[in-house]
């Protein structure tokens, strides 16, 4: 027994062996995380000018991008497809996970693979896509699309249907893989609890809204936290569709982050470009911090 | 009793034929059609030709012969400039998915099984990387690349691809919460060092987990646009995607100006090659889907 504990004792691993587990990560994380946001904090507060170099200029920078006339539009142009992107992904995703889990089978494998498989066309594919089926002269829902009014690509995506066009392409592109994340977590659900609830006559829809619903509510909130980051920072679709139709849909600087985009390698001013980022870092930051409170995320049993 | 187990959500019995029912399925066939004749269109579009698309009927097949000269078509882009992209996109994508799991499993492991000083500050760094999209560290990463004279290289492009804080956290949560404690411990009482512990008994338990963090390694790599967008300006680096972009800009075939270029890309070699930047990631998909629920489900326990 006492040779045992003598070794559980020793088998407290080597200070020094963790460390260099994580070496790696660690020289990536600093190299390609921590440091280019640092980096950025600094040159926020810098104006580079051609006669004395790089001045401080305080919160310079910060005034000029609040200021920038294009800056206002483009909040307005992001909040409009969050307010449409967000709802649809929460009660999309919650709905069809229900509807899938409420009657496991044959069919509802083939229509979980059906809402998955569109997750593979993402990023640029995504986009050209979308223009196609945004397209009344070439699109399978030309019907729609002619029903309310439009008769080329350009009014598809003209004014504020732009923001629709994107949450539908983000929400296609998104939906089905959270979908399989939120059934799976209704698959984890202990069948006595699901059981118990039916004999207690609990039918399929109170059964869905109060049984399973609170208990996958945390991925719900995740899904919303991590898509409210990356809807905030959207820059590759209104990039790509500017680029796509050569700019006869004018979206270059649509979303904030291709504002600062735009200053970074249009005008070279990376101070003002670094002010935006900044901005966006640190509102993705609060979400970041209030998904560590809410979720416990750090805790380890050990 | 019998009939109350039959009315569980589990009885594998046809169901009866209810409002509910019907209502259920009406939703799940609507969304089907939604999700899948995007798809369906995207995959006969090569088939047919320009004025087809335009006129003919909007799901349907065209013929071969018509998919064989689209493919001619798509080549005749810069002598086949299409397949320099798949080639640096397989490079890309393969030397991404190589850095991040060497790179993942190990950190993943020394953060879920022991408890050093500043493991917690990893963690939360961790998250927040997680969480802040690639555009917000991307001017940064340019000038970095810059005054490291790797813009335009392949290097460049390949080393942020290393940088997956994702990868960490599966690997983190599937050593914190799958792999016994006991089973390592019994490996030191064996007289088994660190390293050895790590190499013969939670390396080949990692599987799965490194299954995982290889999978959403290839996605996010395959689909990567934003890193070789800003740091390459040789369109002969570019990956799938980039060049799809480019390819569809230059020869304005979305844009209704094609008539006017000389280049014969049109809609239907556009969409082909849109099919061949989605068709690898579509197969992984295919083939992953089962695994990916018993696989995602351990990451979103803990999430």
């Amino acid at each position: 027994m006492t040779t045992v504990s003598k070794r559980q004792r020793r088998k407290a691993p080597l200070p020094l062996t963790p460390y260099i587990f994580v070496a790696p990560y660690l020289v990536f994380l600093l190299a390609f995380g921590v440091l280019p946001a640092a980096y950025a904090l600094i040159i926020s507060f810098f104006k580079t000018t051609s006669a004395s170099g790089d001045v401080f200029v305080g919160l310079g920078n910060y005034i000029r991008v609040l200021n920038d006339y294009r800056m206002w539009p483009s909040v307005v142009n992001v909040a409009t497809f969050l307010v449409l992107w967000l709802p649809a992904m929460l009660i999309g995703v919650t709905l069809l996970a229900l509807l899938l889990h409420a009657r496991p089978g044959r069919f509802s494998s083939a229509m979980r693979l059906i809402y998955y498989l569109p997750g593979a066309v993402s990023g640029a594919a995504a986009v050209l896509l979308w223009l196609f089926m945004l397209d009344p002269n070439v699109s399978p829902f030309a019907v729609f699309l002619k029903a309310r009014g439009f008769t080329t690509l350009s009014d598809a995506l003209s004014g504020p249907n732009l923001a629709v066009a994107i949450a539908i392409m983000a929400f296609t592109a998104g939906a089905g893989s959270w979908i399989v994340v939120l059934y799976g977590a209704l698959t984890s659900i202990p069948s006595e609890v699901l059981e118990a609830a039916t004999v207690d006559g609990c039918t399929p829809v109170q059964l869905a809204l109060n049984i399973k619903l609170p208990m996958v509510s945390r991925n719900l909130v995740f899904m919303i936290i991590l898509s409210f980051a990356g809807g905030f920072q959207l820059l590759i679709e209104p990039q790509l569709v500017n680029q796509i139709t050569q700019g006869s849909v004018n979206s270059k600087t649509w979303s904030i982050n291709q504002i600062a985009y735009s200053y970074a390698f249009d005008l070279s001013n990376f101070g003002a470009a670094a002010a935006i980022s900044t901005c966006l870092l640190l509102v993705s930051l609060m979400v970041a911090l209030w998904i560590i409170y809410k979720t416990d995320f750090y805790r380890v049993d050990s | 009793m019998r009939h109350i187990v039959k009315r569980t959500p589990y009885s594998r019995f046809f169901p009866a034929i209810t409002t509910g029912n019907l209502v259920r399925i009406g939703l799940l066939l609507s969304f089907a059609f939604f999700f899948l004749v995007p798809l369906l269109w995207f995959l006969a579009a090569p088939t047919k030709t320009d004025a087809q698309l335009t006129f003919g009927q909007a799901i349907s097949f065209g013929s071969w012969q018509r998919l064989e000269q689209t493919w001619t078509n798509l080549l005749s882009y810069n002598n086949g400039q299409i397949l320099v992209w798949a080639r640096n996109s397989a490079v890309y994508v393969l030397s991404g998915l190589f850095l991040s799991l060497a790179v993942c499993i190990p950190a993943g492991y020394a953060l879920a099984i022991s408890n050093f000083p500043g493991r917690r500050m990893i963690l939360i760094l961790t998250l927040i990387t997680m969480i802040l999209p690639s555009s917000a560290t991307v001017l940064p990463l340019f000038l970095g690349m810059n005054s490291l004279k790797l813009l335009n290289t392949m290097i460049g492009v390949i080393l942020p691809s290393g940088f997956f804080p994702f990868g960490v956290y599966l690997s983190f949560i599937y050593f914190a919460t799958s792999v016994p404690r006991d089973l390592l411990n019994a490996a030191r009482i064996e007289g088994c060092n660190e390293f050895q512990v790590f190499q013969y008994m939670a390396l080949p338990l990692a599987a799965p987990t490194a299954a995982l963090v290889a999978f959403f390694s290839f996605v996010g790599n395959w689909n990567n646009f934003y890193t070789p967008y800003v740091l390459l300006t040789n369109d002969n680096l570019y990956n799938l995607p980039v060049g799809l972009a480019a390819l569809i800009s230059s020869s304005g075939a979305l844009n209704g100006s094609a008539a006017g270029s000389a280049l014969p890309i049109n809609r239907p070699e556009v969409a082909l090659a849109g099919l061949l930047v989605v068709l690898p990631i579509a197969l992984v998909f295919l083939f992953s889907q089962r695994y990916l629920q018993t696989g995602l489900l351990a990451g979103a326990e803990k999430g």
